[in-house]
């Protein structure tokens, strides 16, 4: 893949590693495996923050080390967030955001202050000093900072890590934003299957200190036994409002894609609500089911299955308006009802759980 | 005037010898001070990040005079700085001024007599500042050198007012180096602490005591500003 990020070294010692990868120049690519695997190692040398000899690394036309040069980090065009935060706890926000920007030509930088800070909602952060902020805005500080650098990549260790569950669906979405506002490849290393899921395009397993796998994650992630990803955790997140309440017990949900229905919440109507949509939790149908107890049907198009012939399951990739679904059925049902891409089908969706 | 004087116990001439030894203790102190910060931040700068397998032989160095006897190290550097030794040769042949009994050579002796009390409390604020911030740095553009004055030294600045505070106070309060490498010239070599000397020998317990007590004051003053700085306002990682 010519114009990606391209990385090869070798390490010895008890964690060997012998890496050699190719990564596409748009898009999310998640570096996932179990701890030890070298994940972060990969971004330590493709940032320049650690120097193994012989390694090769080139992102577009730049090399950035190689056997005869070493590009210092300050000089490579790349943001890094790391997995805590790390914010400069002697400066205010503002001035932890300015840091990288000022060190930027004006005319290279692409993005504004303002413009990051209302995607990543820290905008009334910005006189506040780090050691007030709560974990997510911290990290959603650091983010916000390594945009500012404008990089032309985004290297990503394990933002979400070592924040809380809750703190975790604080972010993912502004994460999801991110990748469609700008136009920054970005290297996402994770071992959580559902942020993998959320937000990869390309896939990369390491495993042993070697790249096991490398691909688009909807045909990688077919192969549950080889992703190791626990597909049953596998779903998305909805942002709803909401709407109604219905005399019979129900209330509604309305998100950008139509509506869901679910036992009657105790909050006021306009309420913003979460909700986890598990992939294993949703059905899908050809025709719209008749006669069925189904609460809550939706309209919706394939985009990609991923088949999985030894696991017996397959992915389903599905698109309800402007929102994104996966379903994970089994694979014969797949084949004997004839669910391809492109095709329309009616999804069933089984539990919805109202984050917050 | 007189009378007042009178009070403090001491004749207008020995008054004078009094103010120009504490004039020379602070002028002595002031110039090691300056001197440590510059010569103690690269080497606890080093001592803190450095992977190299010399470092605890040079930490073993720089934390000599805590442990030396004062007159140790004040003989080898009276050997050192006198007209026929290494020292006293090269400045000869440079046409520096003999350093042995001369306030140069107070400093010289001050600046690697106090030198640990300057490296270390860096070296530890270094440390506690940690590798990461600096990545941070250079993943935003920010050179080493950069880094080092934008991101290290605020955030290791209870560091630099603890080593310097000890460092001024530990100048101030010596005794045994100066007394073997500057003697006790009045205005030139003769600071505080051997004034005091020469009075308890001279049973002026009067005069004695306004120096211990001012000497009293000002290292617990100093000390006091060390442990107020101690714990870093904003040391908690953020």
């Amino acid at each position: 893949m010519s114009g990606g990020l391209r990385l090869r070294f070798r390490t010895g010692g008890a964690h060997a590693l012998d890496i050699d990868l190719d990564l596409p120049r748009h898009g999310i690519s998640a570096l996932t495996g179990s701890s030890g695997s070298g994940k972060t190692t990969c971004l330590r040398v493709i940032a320049g923050l650690e120097r193994i000899a012989g390694a090769h690394v080139a992102f577009g036309d730049a090399v950035w080390q190689d056997g005869a040069r070493f590009v210092p980090p300050h000089r490579r065009a790349l943001g890094y967030v790391f997995q805590e935060p790390s914010l400069f706890a002697h400066l205010t926000v503002r001035a932890n955001l300015e840091f990288g920007q000022q060190r930027v030509a004006p005319r290279e930088r692409l993005f504004d202050l303002g413009q990051v800070a209302g995607l990543l909602g820290i905008a009334g952060l910005l006189g506040r000093r780090p050691d007030l902020l709560s974990g997510g805005e911290r990290q959603r500080v650091a983010i916000a900072r390594a945009l500012l650098a404008s990089p032309r990549l985004l290297l990503m260790d394990e933002p979400l890590a070592a924040l809380d569950p809750a703190r975790k669906q604080e972010i993912l979405p502004y994460l999801e934003r991110l990748h469609d506002a700008l136009s920054i490849p970005i290297v996402y290393v994770s071992h959580a299957a559902d942020e993998v899921a959320r937000l990869a395009h390309h896939l990369v397993l390491l495993d042993g200190g070697k790249v096991r796998a490398s691909g688009p994650l909807t045909q990688l992630v077919a192969d549950a036994t080889l992703t190791g990803m626990h597909l049953h955790e596998t779903g998305v997140m909805l942002d709803t409002v909401l709407a109604e309440h219905e005399d019979d017990g129900l209330s509604r949900l309305d998100f950008a894609g139509g509506a869901l229905r679910i036992g009657r919440r105790p909050e006021p109507l306009g309420t913003r609500m979460r909700c986890r949509i598990l992939a294993r939790d949703v059905s899908l149908a050809l025709a719209r089911p008749v006669a069925s107890t189904a609460l809550n049907l939706l309209a919706a198009r394939v985009t990609a299955v991923a088949a999985a012939a030894d696991a017996g399951q397959v992915l389903v990739f599905l698109q309800a308006g402007f929102v994104a679904l996966q379903a994970l059925v089994a694979a014969r049902s797949v084949r004997e009802v004839g669910i391809e891409p492109g095709c329309s089908v009616w999804v069933q969706v089984n539990v919805v759980t109202v984050l917050r | 005037m007189q009378d007042a004087l009178a009070v403090l116990g001491c004749r207008a001439a020995e008054c004078a010898a009094d103010i120009g030894a504490v004039w020379l203790t602070l002028k002595l102190a002031t110039v090691v001070t300056v001197l440590l910060m510059l010569a103690a931040t690269p080497v606890a700068w080093w001592l803190a990040r450095t992977r190299s397998r010399l470092r605890p032989a040079i930490g073993a160095v720089v934390a000599l005079p805590m442990v030396l006897p004062p007159t140790v190290l004040g003989f080898y550097l009276l050997v050192a700085l006198a007209p026929g030794g290494p020292v006293g040769r090269l400045g000869a042949a440079l046409g520096l001024e003999q350093l042995a009994f001369s306030f140069g050579g107070l400093v010289l002796a001050s600046v690697l007599y106090s030198f640990p009390f300057a490296v270390q409390p860096l070296q530890n604020a270094f440390e506690a500042v940690g590798p990461r911030p600096l990545e941070v740095a250079a993943t935003l553009g920010a050179s080493p050198w950069n880094s080092f004055w934008s991101v290290a030294v605020p955030l290791a600045r209870p560091g630099f007012v603890s080593a310097a505070v000890l460092g001024f106070a530990h100048t101030v309060g010596e005794f045994g180096v100066i007394l073997m490498i500057g003697g006790n010239i009045p205005n030139k070599t003769r600071v505080v602490s051997i004034l005091l000397y020469d009075h308890v020998e001279a049973l002026e317990y009067a005069r004695a005591h306004w120096l211990a007590a001012g000497m009293l004051g000002f290292s617990f003053l100093a000390l006091l500003t060390v442990y107020a700085v101690a714990p870093p306002s904003f040391r908690d990682r953020a």
